[in-house]
């Protein structure tokens, strides 16, 4: 079974877009949204739930007022900013307590709380491609490289069981957290950029990132003709790195078009950029050794 | 006044937005990037730096001679940065979130403060504007306490001389994305009007609308996609602050690291305008200021 995940550094340069496309074009594969904090490859496939877990990740805590002495201890000790003390009493804020439970060991009234957090749902799902695993955090929740294991590992057992030798992964923007733990394991990761200087900036960091953890690492440049110059030094890069260049995508108003319908740009009326990205799915499946 | 420009989705433009506004503001403005697992903003600012460190987050060294496996530490950890098995102590210093519970717990004084590299921070000049960065060690999965940092700095920039500071904030609405804005006086939300901006915009809304501070929405690509963000937006009493049409000549000026403000005198005037607004929705919710204004 091979897994491949889609990324990009930078947000908005069409990572989604072209999983949806690409998660039409595979055969025998689970689809997998790992950007659990802003998914949306969900809108293009219009999942039907059939399963949903919740997600509790990590401890959160809480100062019970009846017994706080207001001596001030948890405060001084919490190394981030979490512990207030107001008129009402001390209280921790949610949204910046890390859940490391110094405060509740050193209270010496033993007046803090440590109850688990309720961080999201995630979902086992069909869809007119095939089934899928996908999740949604909770609005403000801490963003958790454990909730995108848990949809590998979902994924994968469902590949296993329904004899499928695919797993296809939406990635989340960035380098950090959950980014990494999207690219454990996996057999290849895809980059898609776009040429601005933005775009190329992210992509070095991402390669890079790729190449410290010893993943094979290709790219797509989306929007190529946006700046031909830009687009160029990319391939440059990528020529002088030896990452394969997969694809050179168009500029191209059908992926918006697409997004509105609720469709992949495959689903629609051919263009070159659908025609293209058909040639790329095919250069993804000989870089990642999926039989014919 | 601290001015945090977020987004929800990836790529609709908060760093466009934020380079901009830095570029025509009026007064004393120290731009920030707070995106530090891709920062941007100094590509288009492209300020000339006057200085950088490495930042770091404490964490435990253990003198073994001094432990006597009493297995407290990895007792308290909520991380599984350290673990003690029989007569051995593994720590996992990658996994350590730097909250000095075991160091301070430790009966035997064992566990003694060392240090991971974060990133780095560098600050300069951007034309008016101070400037300030940080970049994420590769590899460094923790961008929060790394971003902590970078807001120290921040204080003690704004506390050597008055003035606004803008903030270019990560993507997303989980914490790094809340770590960015929760210290900020006004939240900018950039957005595009398609399905995916307006599905990460309604995001964005619910993590920040409970910070309870003032926000106002500014549409990138305007007339693209659809209409479901301005509806959304009445809904919810947020205003408009500013439309930037989608406009193939925009996106190829971003293409080539300009300042979009810069492209038109139309698109000047948008961004001047769009400053004034965030200075009106400041000081509309805190009338204390305006009174000693």
């Amino acid at each position: 079974m091979r897994e491949i995940v889609i990324i990009s550094g930078k947000g908005g340069t069409g990572k989604t877009s072209i999983t949806g496309a690409f998660a039409h074009l595979a055969r025998n594969k689970v689809i997998c949204d790992l950007d659990v904090d802003a998914p949306d490859l969900h809108l293009l496939l219009r999942p039907s739930r059939e399963r949903v877990e919740e997600f509790h990740s990590g401890y959160e805590a809480q100062i019970d007022k009846n017994e706080c002495t207001r001596c001030g201890v948890c405060a001084s000790m919490c190394r981030f900013g979490a512990i207030r003390e107001t008129e009402d009493g001390v209280s921790v804020d949610p949204l910046r307590c890390e859940g490391c439970k110094v405060c509740v060991a050193f209270c010496p009234e033993d007046a803090v709380r440590f109850p688990q957090k309720h961080c999201g749902q995630w979902y086992v799902s069909s869809t007119r491609f095939g089934p899928m695993v996908h999740a949604q955090l909770f609005p403000g929740a801490e963003n958790s490289g454990r909730l995108v294991m848990v949809l590998k590992q979902q994924a994968k057992e469902m590949a296993r069981a329904r004899g499928l030798d695919l797993v296809l992964c939406d990635g989340a923007p960035g380098i950090g957290c959950p980014v990494i733990s999207s690219l454990s394991g996996t057999h290849l990761a895809v980059a898609v950029t776009e040429p601005t200087p933005s775009g190329r900036h992210d992509l070095e960091r991402v390669a890079e990132l790729c190449t410290h953890f010893q993943i094979a690492f290709a790219v797509i440049i989306n929007k190529h003709d946006l700046n031909m110059d830009e687009a160029s030094r990319i391939e440059a890069f990528c020529r002088e790195k030896g990452y394969p260049l997969l694809a050179r995508l168009p500029h191209d108003p059908i992926v918006t078009r697409a997004m509105i319908d609720g469709l992949v740009v495959t689903e629609l009326p051919e263009t070159d950029f659908s025609r293209e990205l058909i040639r790329t799915w095919k250069r993804v499946e000989d870089l990642a050794h999926l039989g014919p | 006044m601290i001015v945090s420009v977020a987004s929800g989705k990836g790529g609709t433009g908060k760093t466009t937005v934020t380079a901009s506004l830095a570029a025509v503001w009026d007064g004393s403005l120290v731009a920030a990037d707070l995106d530090v697992e891709e920062p941007n903003l100094h590509l288009f600012l492209q300020p000339i730096m006057e200085g950088c460190e490495r930042a770091h987050l404490e964490i435990p060294v253990l003198d073994e001679s001094r432990c006597t496996f009493c297995g407290a530490c990895s007792e308290l950890c909520q991380f599984k940065a350290i673990s003690v098995m029989g007569q051995l102590v593994l720590t996992f210093p990658e996994m350590c979130h730097g909250c000095g519970g075991c160091i301070a717990l430790c009966p035997e004084k064992a566990l003694s403060p060392g240090r991971r590299e974060l990133g780095e921070i560098s600050w300069g000049l951007a034309g008016k504007a101070r400037f300030l960065m940080g970049r994420l060690r590769i590899g460094e999965a923790m961008s929060p306490p790394f971003m902590r940092l970078v807001k120290a700095k921040l204080g003690e920039m704004m506390a050597a001389s008055a003035g606004d500071a803008i903030l270019d904030a990560p993507p997303g609405v989980s914490c790094p994305a809340v770590n960015a804005v929760i210290d900020s006086d006004v939240i900018v939300l950039v957005t595009e009007p398609t399905p995916f901006g307006f599905y990460d915009f309604q995001l964005a809304w619910e993590a920040f609308a409970p910070l309870g501070k003032p926000m106002g929405t500014v549409v990138n690509r305007a007339g693209l996609g659809n209409e479901d963000i301005y509806h959304f937006c009445r809904d919810k009493g947020l205003p408009i602050l500013a439309e930037i049409p989608y406009d193939r000549s925009i996106a190829e000026a971003y293409s080539c690291g300009r300042i979009i403000a810069d492209v038109s005198p139309e698109l000047k005037e948008t961004f001047i305008s769009l400053g004034g607004k965030i200075r009106d929705l400041a000081e509309l919710s805190s009338p204390g200021e305006v009174a000693h204004a």
